[in-house]
């Protein structure tokens, strides 16, 4: 479904007398339909930037990122037009970050709502049991699902975020630590999750800081 | 899917112009100031594509250019040179023959058409909120009868449902009903602010310029505006253009962005990736000004 093919990275901060920062370099590797892809490698290697190259966040430098798109078919997103790529992220591909970027007053029942309903096209009241449901699996208190998740603890707030990522069930999802500020409780709630998402047919890439949670998850591992 | 808009070579000159005007300005030689004949380039050579229910971002210093392209695009200044095309499902009813002769799906050049013309485009598919309320608003003039008078321009006639109509959008832009006989200026910034949306959003138009709408707004007041422009933009899929110098601004509304200086367009991808990993030098700068 995604196949890499001598991807490289470097940043050229033009402000800072173009000093080159290193990104990735000749990243390679396949992803078949299904997998739950993990990349390993010490910190620096470049991990988070394959992952941002993949959803475009970063412009890659040069390779190739082969996706076997649902809409477009087989398509370069290292070089496919924006629009392409919009269309892409907002119907196929879902992308955890590390960290919740919120969107300021918007509750926490309705950021993971919103892409349900935009992506999935499914009524209001639908996607609300859609998201309560999930809330509830990733154990948010109730009183919490209509406020503003910019005031919540840092797990609550990643929680919301998987639940926002992966409550659309996009087709390839790709996951930066996702478990990174979770407890030992909550990162088995959300590996549950996830391993039922791969059940019901999504492709992920991910990156774990923990050793033991990707050799338990990862179907299989490239290091970088 | 086809863009609902292109603009292809839009350039605005003031001043006499020469032939070196254009070689002489510009991010590479940092000034929009023609040393040869003293021309200001405000804008050159700037192409987009806006596609339906699609939010284009233009971020830029004060001078780059940024509101220029809305006033041209609003037809309030005449270009230099440069092309307009609207996509054939915009056209509103009565201009069909801005069809005739073209080859594709899309209008002739607007900037070529008649100032009526162009009178009539705006008012059937365009609205506009600007930084300073007293350009889009009269200000004497009481908010329910600020939006008759765009409906007067769309063709309606009726004043029972004129004043309807008002309310209405009143009431969506958090107006109290109770207040749409008072002049806007009796009201606070914010306020205004939302006059101007409701009046803006008055015809249903399928696309709304925003010029720094949020600026010079307090922080809370700026928040409410910006939940209502995000609200509307999802409720009436429309299709917008953004300036704004705010980042965050851009980042909240914007798929895409442009990154404007000096009167050219230095840089434009998606939002996430024009903050992330800018690619020209005054982008850069730019990400790395941010509080």
């Amino acid at each position: 479904m995604l196949s890499i093919e001598n991807l490289n990275k470097t940043f050229n901060i033009q402000i800072l007398n173009n000093i080159q920062v290193h990104g990735c370099s000749n990243v390679s590797f396949k992803v078949d339909s299904g997998q739950f892809f993990a990349l390993a490698g010490s910190s620096g290697k470049g991990k988070s930037t394959v992952l941002k190259c993949i959803y475009r966040t970063y412009l890659p430098g040069s390779g190739h990122i082969w996706y076997d798109s649902a809409n477009y078919g087989r398509i370069d997103l290292a070089c496919a037009p924006e629009r392409i790529l919009l269309d892409i992220r907002s119907r196929e591909m879902g992308y955890v970050s590390q960290f919740l970027n919120v969107i300021p007053r918007v509750s926490a029942i309705d950021l993971v709502m919103e892409p349900i309903i935009v992506r999935n096209g499914v009524s209001h009241a639908n996607a609300r049991e859609r998201a309560c449901n999930l809330l509830e699996k990733l154990h948010i208190p109730h009183e919490l699902f209509n406020a503003y998740p910019a005031t919540f603890s840092g797990g609550e707030q990643q929680r919301i975020n998987i639940a926002r990522a992966i409550g659309w069930k996009p087709r390839l999802l790709l996951l930066d630590e996702p478990t990174a500020s979770l407890d030992a409780k909550s990162i088995n709630q959300v590996l549950n999750l996830l391993s039922e998402l791969r059940g019901q047919g999504t492709t992920m890439v991910g990156i774990f800081h923990d050793q033991e949670i990707m050799n338990k998850t990862a179907s299989q591992t490239y290091t970088l | 899917m086809e863009p609902l808009l292109k603009a292809r070579n839009l350039s605005k000159i003031f001043g006499s112009g020469c032939q070196h005007c254009i070689a002489a300005t510009g991010s590479e030689a940092e000034t929009n100031v023609c040393p040869h004949c003293n021309s200001v380039v405000a804008c050159n050579d700037v192409n987009f594509d806006l596609f339906p229910n699609e939010v284009l971002g233009i971020v830029g210093e004060s001078g780059s250019g940024k509101s220029t392209l809305i006033k041209l695009t609003h037809f309030e200044w005449e270009t230099t040179s440069g092309e307009l095309n609207l996509h054939r499902s915009a056209l509103p009813d009565g201009l069909g023959e801005l069809l005739a002769d073209t080859v594709d799906q899309y209008t002739r050049n607007l900037f070529a058409l008649s100032q009526f013309q162009q009178r009539q485009i705006r008012n059937a598919l365009m609205g506009i909120v600007y930084q300073n309320p007293y350009l889009g608003l009269r200000m004497n003039i009481s908010s329910g009868g600020n939006i008759a008078e765009r409906l007067l321009g769309a063709g309606w006639r009726h004043i029972g449902k004129m004043r309807e109509r008002a309310s209405e959008l009143l009431e969506k832009t958090e107006i109290p009903i109770s207040r749409m006989d008072e002049p806007p200026k009796n009201f606070s910034g914010g306020m205004q602010q939302r006059v101007q949306i409701a009046k803006a959003l008055s015809n249903n138009p399928l696309l709304l310029l925003l010029d720094e709408v949020t600026t010079g707004l307090d922080l809370s007041v700026q928040a409410r505006v910006l939940d209502l422009i995000r609200n509307i933009q999802s409720e009436f899929q429309l299709s917008m253009l953004v300036v704004s110098h705010d980042l965050g601004v851009i980042n909240l509304l914007c798929n895409r962005t442009m990154v404007m200086k000096h009167g050219r367009v230095v840089e434009s991808g998606l939002t996430d990736q024009i903050l992330q990993d800018p690619q020209h030098r005054y982008s850069q700068l730019l990400v790395a000004s941010q509080l």
